[in-house]
């Protein structure tokens, strides 16, 4: 197959490049620039978008044999990415921009550029694996390492975009394992420290940078109740499950910490409680996708408008590095707008509007929604 | 894809060209007998004889004389020297000539430099509009020197420009310079060894050079200035070069660089004409597969007239493919075996709007699609053939990739 190696400069994407040259590929590197005014030099183990990562993701390229280009992909990162990162954080939600670069720059507009100029698939470095079903279908698996399994920042992946991925560290069992066969190679990167973070936030201060990119107005911290409990810098820059940064002076009565429960972008209000409240075990989801054929309650409901699915059981992640829990989950449509329910066996906390839900069965990923509400059976927290 | 036709087509040369044998035997020949020039020993001696021969060559192209060719690491190092040099003297001289006159086309080497300036020692642009076409035209600079000549420090503009070939009115932009008592540098980078270039001009003050756009060697050019022109040290240590570049001179790089400039002034006219009609075969075919590409800089007149009169450099061929991505374009020619380039200054290998197209009026979505063809002295009817025989499938596939990248309406 004529192969497109997305290279972003890493460990990871080198040898999964390598490993693609192996199989028989005929493979191309490319390089995503994805900053309009990257930095020259990487700073300590953050980011991926410098100049350095550039030259990183060439030498390999170029150890490897193969072509190797840079693309700009820039505009559509600021637009897809940055801008949608904001404007969610704007709106009193939590994004995950790594989902979003995959959804939107990875597995579409690289995805879709290279299929315009002759490619037959994109592979990149993720730990992930596809795999066909005995009839041929493509389905999203967890890779053999589950400490470094990233099927969940792939879970917005379509059938169609897996058609054309290829993840070549889907079987490696562990990421020395990928250092060592990179020293092998005589690959430069091996020993390059991991990117992790959100790589346009490269010093990992997220609350700096929104401060930096949004108008946050100084508001109220509220219990509950409603009782003012001292003054919060933009609430948007808060998120769900946060218990650090509040700088209440005042205890709570019980002496207990206390947590962000709620944010309240129209009241600019950010509303603060004892743990047990931010337990949550009813998750709703909006456009939602599967990565790979539905499921067989959703594909019975046909093409009708208004309807609700049987419920069928998965376990659900919510973030990337988090533990699958057990659940029921069913697809509403009303008025053809579909609708993720999820039910958890064990209550969860901290779960934030904006975060996406993966759903799995076993190793394999479903598909995923992003979550418009969350909340306890019986609504603890009023008004929400 | 993988496969690559061989032998793969050079369309490359503005960005370096081969260095031309002769330059090749004379750095080799210096490398072999070493020697440092500012020794005092026969070898050292030798070294130097090395050196000033080449320095020689350099000085006969240019019109100019041996003491007046200052030897750089390139035309980026020559550019800053003449541009830091002649603000300050000029700043010196009178506190209120705190203006750069410069064309919105020059290189980063000039605008950087200036911008520099702006930023640190209270330098203020004036920028020198162009044309469609991409020439200033002389009396935007009649103008600015009319109404705030007492203010202006310097004048620069390039005597070709590097990404659409565009021939600036060199001698008449720095006539007026000399009406008005003004400094004037000239990037003459490209255009040295392709057009005849002269730096005893009325009114030119310096003028940059460099070998590896002609033959030469890289890491290697030269800054014309006459002696009375003050210039601002770039390194500082023995002296070296007036003073202004000091550190051990590359002796057989100006060996090349000399035998280079002798081997291309040999039959300047010669190549020059051969080159266009290349170029002009290039544009007609073109024209001819791809009727939607546009062909961006002056449009070229017959090559006689062309070298009596130069508006374009006759290697250069520069087209906007409308709907195309200039990085797909490459790609799919790299594919093909053509080597060219998107014409803009990238940095991490990104390609981005040229600031030269956007300065000619070109839309951003449009400049997206640029692809600088730029022939030289290795280039064949044959390589015409093979840039003409991929052309119209690069476009076709490069249009269905579209601007995958792009953000409609977004800059």
């Amino acid at each position: 197959m004529r192969v497109l190696a997305a290279m972003s400069g890493g460990v990871d994407s080198a040898v999964a490049a390598a490993r693609a040259v192996d199989a028989g590929h005929d493979v191309t590197g490319v390089h995503l620039a994805l900053s309009r005014t990257p930095g020259t030099l990487r700073t300590g183990a953050r980011g991926c978008c410098t100049i350095e990562d550039s030259r990183d993701a060439w030498r390999a390229a170029e150890k490897l044999g193969i072509p190797y280009y840079v693309w700009d992909f820039s505009e559509r990162f600021q637009a897809d990415v940055v801008d949608d990162f904001v404007a969610e954080y704007a709106a009193g939600r939590t994004p995950n921009p790594c989902m979003r670069c995959n959804e939107k720059i990875k597995f579409a507009a690289l995805l879709e550029k290279a299929l315009a100029l002759g490619f037959d698939a994109v592979c990149t470095g993720h730990y992930a694996k596809v795999v066909e079903d005995a009839d041929g279908h493509k389905e999203l698996h967890r890779a053999a390492d589950w400490a470094k399994d990233q099927s969940y920042v792939l879970g917005v992946l379509t059938a169609e975009q897996l058609e054309h991925a290829i993840f070549p560290l889907a079987e490696t069992p562990s990421k020395a394992q990928v250092r060592a066969e990179a020293e092998q190679r005589g690959l430069s990167v091996a020993k390059k420290p991991d990117s992790h973070d959100i790589c346009f936030i490269p010093d990992g201060n997220t609350r700096g940078w929104l401060e930096d990119h949004m108008d946050l107005d100084s508001g109220r911290i509220v219990d509950t109740e409603g009782n003012d409990l001292g003054e919060h810098r933009g609430a948007q820059a808060y998120t769900v499950g946060q218990r650090r940064g509040l700088h209440i002076g005042r205890p709570a009565p019980d002496g207990k910490p206390r947590f962000v429960l709620e944010i309240r972008p129209k009241t600019n209000e950010v509303v603060v409680g004892p743990e047990q409240l931010l337990a949550i075990d009813v998750m709703e989801g909006i456009r939602p996708s599967w990565a790979g054929l539905a499921p067989r309650e959703v594909a019975a409901l046909g093409d009708a408008t208004d309807a609700r699915s049987e419920e069928f059981p998965v376990t659900v992640q919510v973030r990337a590095h988090g533990d699958p829990a057990p659940a029921t989950a069913s697809l509403s449509r009303e008025a053809g707008e579909p609708r993720l329910h999820v039910r958890l066996a064990e209550s969860q906390r901290g779960v934030a509007p904006g975060q996406t839900m993966v759903l799995y069965q076993g190793t394999r990923v479903l598909g995923q929604a992003t979550i418009d509400s969350a909340h306890a059976d019986r609504p603890v927290v009023a008004a929400s | 894809m993988g496969t690559m036709p061989t032998p793969r087509v050079y369309m490359d040369h503005a960005a370096t060209t081969d260095m031309l044998p002769e330059a090749v035997e004379a750095f080799v020949e210096q490398a072999r007998r070493g020697g440092n020039p500012a020794s005092l020993h026969s070898g050292g001696r030798a070294a130097r004889m090395t050196l000033e021969t080449g320095r020689d060559q350099i000085a006969a192209a240019l019109n100019a004389e041996p003491v007046e060719v200052i030897l750089t690491s390139g035309g980026t190092e020559a550019d800053n020297m003449a541009v830091l040099g002649l603000y300050r003297a000029a700043r010196e001289a009178d506190p209120r000539r705190t203006v750069i006159a410069l064309s919105t086309v020059e290189h980063h080497a000039v605008s950087e430099t200036a911008e520099w300036l702006v930023a640190h020692e209270g330098a203020e642009l004036a920028w020198l509009e162009v044309a469609e076409d991409g020439r200033v035209d002389p009396a935007a600079l009649a103008d600015l020197l009319a109404r705030r000549g007492d203010e202006v420090a310097l004048a620069t503009v390039m005597w070709a420009n590097n990404e659409v070939g565009a021939v600036q009115p060199v001698a008449e932009l720095a006539a007026l310079c000399d009406d008005a008592g003004v400094a004037c540098h000239v990037d003459a980078v490209q255009a040295f060894c392709a057009v005849p270039v002269d730096a005893h001009l009325r009114g030119i003050s310096t003028l940059a050079v460099s070998a590896h756009k002609l033959g030469g060697p890289m890491g290697v050019g030269a800054l014309y200035a006459p002696r009375t022109v003050k210039l601002a040290a770039t390194s500082f240590g023995g002296g070296q070069e007036r003073s202004v570049r000091s550190g051990t001179v590359n002796a057989a790089g100006a060996a090349a660089f000399g035998a280079a400039v002798e081997a291309a002034r040999s039959d300047l006219r010669g190549e020059f004409l051969r080159r266009a009609r290349l170029r002009d075969a290039l544009v007609a075919g073109i024209r001819e597969r791809v009727p939607d590409a546009v062909l961006r800089g002056p449009e070229p007149g017959a090559p006689e007239a062309e070298w009596e009169h130069p508006t374009r450099l006759p290697g250069n061929a520069h087209f906007t493919f409308p709907g195309c991505e200039g990085d797909s374009m490459l790609f799919l020619f790299d594919a093909a075996g053509v080597a060219l380039s998107t014409g803009s200054a990238c940095n991490a290998g990104v390609p981005r709007a040229s600031h030269v197209l956007l300065a000619m009026g070109v839309p951003e979505e449009t400049a997206r699609g640029a692809q600088r063809f730029s022939l030289g002295h290795t280039s064949t009817q044959q390589d015409v053939e093979r840039v003409l025989d991929a052309v119209g499938e690069v476009y076709e596939r490069a249009r269905t990739a579209g601007l995958s990248g792009h953000v409609p309406g977004a800059f």
